[in-house]
């Protein structure tokens, strides 16, 4: 597994308050982790803030699941 | 509870719930109330050292079991950062009141049938302050999404539903330091007048912070020169008083009809018997002239009450330990119970918690009900010497067993907002 996605994986515990072991690279933020609307958004500030990253708000609406986000980061960062 | 001969449905009190300076839980509180110790001691929790004042009464850190407060046994960590600590501090004592009571219904018409009513003086002072130092920092951005429904002060009554599932009347009371009695007393005419069967009611502050001090400092309202003794600075009609002691926390109680409290063999602890309100029309901080609102205020609860000031053995006095306010409620008594006032006991559990604002009229109302249960008046601490003497006995320094029957609890506000309420023992 990638830092990127050791990193975010670390967030989503911690944000969320669920199982490592729940975060696997398809689970869906809403569907699968618990998170409604407001949790998601707090959680792309959290990526946005380990990760140096801008993530604007058209990106951040089709970043639904872990490795929506390990990508978009990946792309930012590599760009 | 009313004035004007409607009929209305009698409410009792099932379930209680306190975190305070003193610890939490009723009965942990309670018996370090009758044994005069003191919540109050020095800020830790940030930086005093530019403030005149720097003590306060903080719930104190520790395990349930001990009778402290570690919030992750009580609230997710996930959720925690979704309130402020004003909320979380509702959400304890409303968990501690739901349990006492034992109401957790299941099926959705008796959940319909229970709402919410908790009060906060302030709300989310320390979240904007966060918040509002982001901004201040140019980081506008990195504002939480849960900033707004963590800081308002509904949100206390919105969360508690959540949690429960209780769909009646949700509402809220933002009335400064009459917060809690007002939340109290709406809450019961809700049910008295059939809006609900059940409400969970109370108050809840957290604003034990920077800003917080630093505000009630720059009005001069706070005290400043027991810095050094913590324990002695809230003494309410002492001499030696000079302004009040902030404190946090927050009282929440289960009220509910009569007639469904006896129908699910609830324990009963009390009955709300009377209310009573009134505005100022005065000044935005200080109290009119002979506290002529507070009068009015007692005198309504009495009368919605039917009872006569003879009739009331307990008094639990607003009574802040300002110079200025603890007087003039004395003489506002004094007044109203005339004669009577030789055989009543009035104190002020601030001298032990230090002023709750929007939590004080909650928890000093459930120190009014085990008063009537318990039969003793909780004491005055630091009442050593008293700045005027009066024929009513203020419960210096040590609790006294009394034969109380009905207590009245009283809550006053910036903007001359004025509240008394009326319990009776258990019928």
């Amino acid at each position: 597994m990638s830092d990127t996605a050791e990193k975010v994986k670390k967030i989503v515990v911690e944000h969320l308050g669920v199982e490592e072991a729940k975060v696997t690279p398809e689970a869906s933020f809403i569907d699968d982790l618990g998170a409604d609307s407001l949790d998601t958004v707090e959680l792309v500030m959290a990526f946005e803030e380990a990760f140096g990253v801008e993530i604007p708000d058209d990106a951040a609406e089709k970043i639904t699941t872990v490795k929506d986000a390990i990508d978009y980061i990946e792309k930012q960062k590599g760009g | 509870m009313f004035q004007n001969g409607f009929a209305p449905r009698r409410v009792v009190v099932t379930g209680m719930g306190i975190a305070c300076p003193l610890g939490l839980g009723i009965e942990h509180v309670w018996k370090r109330m009758l044994n005069a110790e003191s919540g109050i001691g020095s800020i830790q929790s940030f930086d005093t050292s530019a403030l005149p004042a720097k003590i306060a009464g903080q719930v104190p850190a520790g395990t349930k079991a001990e009778g402290g407060l570690d919030i992750s046994e009580w609230i997710p960590v996930k959720d925690q950062k979704k309130m402020d600590r004003f909320i979380q501090l509702a959400l304890v004592a409303a968990e501690e009141a739901v349990e006492d009571a034992g109401w957790r219904p299941e099926d959705e018409e008796s959940r319909c049938r229970t709402g919410v009513m908790i009060g906060s003086g302030i709300g989310g002072l320390e979240t904007i302050h966060e918040a509002a130092t982001l901004a201040v920092q140019g980081k506008i951005k990195r504002i939480s999404p849960f900033f707004i429904p963590s800081a308002l002060i509904n949100l206390a009554s919105g969360q508690v539903s959540i949690r429960y599932g209780f769909k009646g009347p949700n509402h809220s009371v933002v009335t400064a330091c009459a917060t809690g009695v007002h939340a109290l007393g709406d809450a019961a005419r809700l049910i008295a007048l059939g809006d609900a069967d059940v409400m969970i009611a109370g108050g809840a502050e957290a604003a034990v912070c920077e800003l917080g001090v630093a505000g009630f400092c720059a009005a001069r309202a706070l005290s400043t020169g027991f810095n050094d003794t913590p324990t002695k600075a809230s003494r309410p009609w002492d001499e030696g008083r000079d302004g009040f002691v902030m404190g946090e926390g927050a009282g929440v109680m289960v009220l509910e009809e009569y007639e469904h409290a006896k129908a699910r063999g609830a324990k009963i602890y009390a009955e709300v018997i009377g209310y009573g309100m009134s505005g100022d029309a005065y000044h935005i901080t200080a109290p009119a002239e002979g506290h002529e609102g507070a009068y009015r205020a007692m005198k309504a609860a009495l009368a919605s009450a039917k009872v006569t000031p003879a009739e009331v053995q307990y008094v639990n006095a607003h009574g802040t330990s300002t110079p200025l306010g603890d007087d003039l409620e004395l003489e506002a008594v004094e007044r109203l119970w005339g004669d009577a006032g030789k055989g009543l006991a009035m104190s002020s559990t601030k001298s032990a918690v230090g002023h709750l604002l929007g939590a004080a009229g909650a928890v000093e109302g459930i120190f009014s009900i085990l008063a009537i249960r318990d039969k003793v008046a909780p004491p005055t601490l630091n009442l050593e010497k008293p700045s005027r003497e009066s024929v009513i006995d203020r419960v210096a320094l040590h609790a006294q067993e009394r034969k109380i029957e009905v207590a009245l609890s009283n809550s006053f506000g910036f903007g001359g907002t004025n509240a008394s309420i009326v319990f009776r023992a258990a019928p």
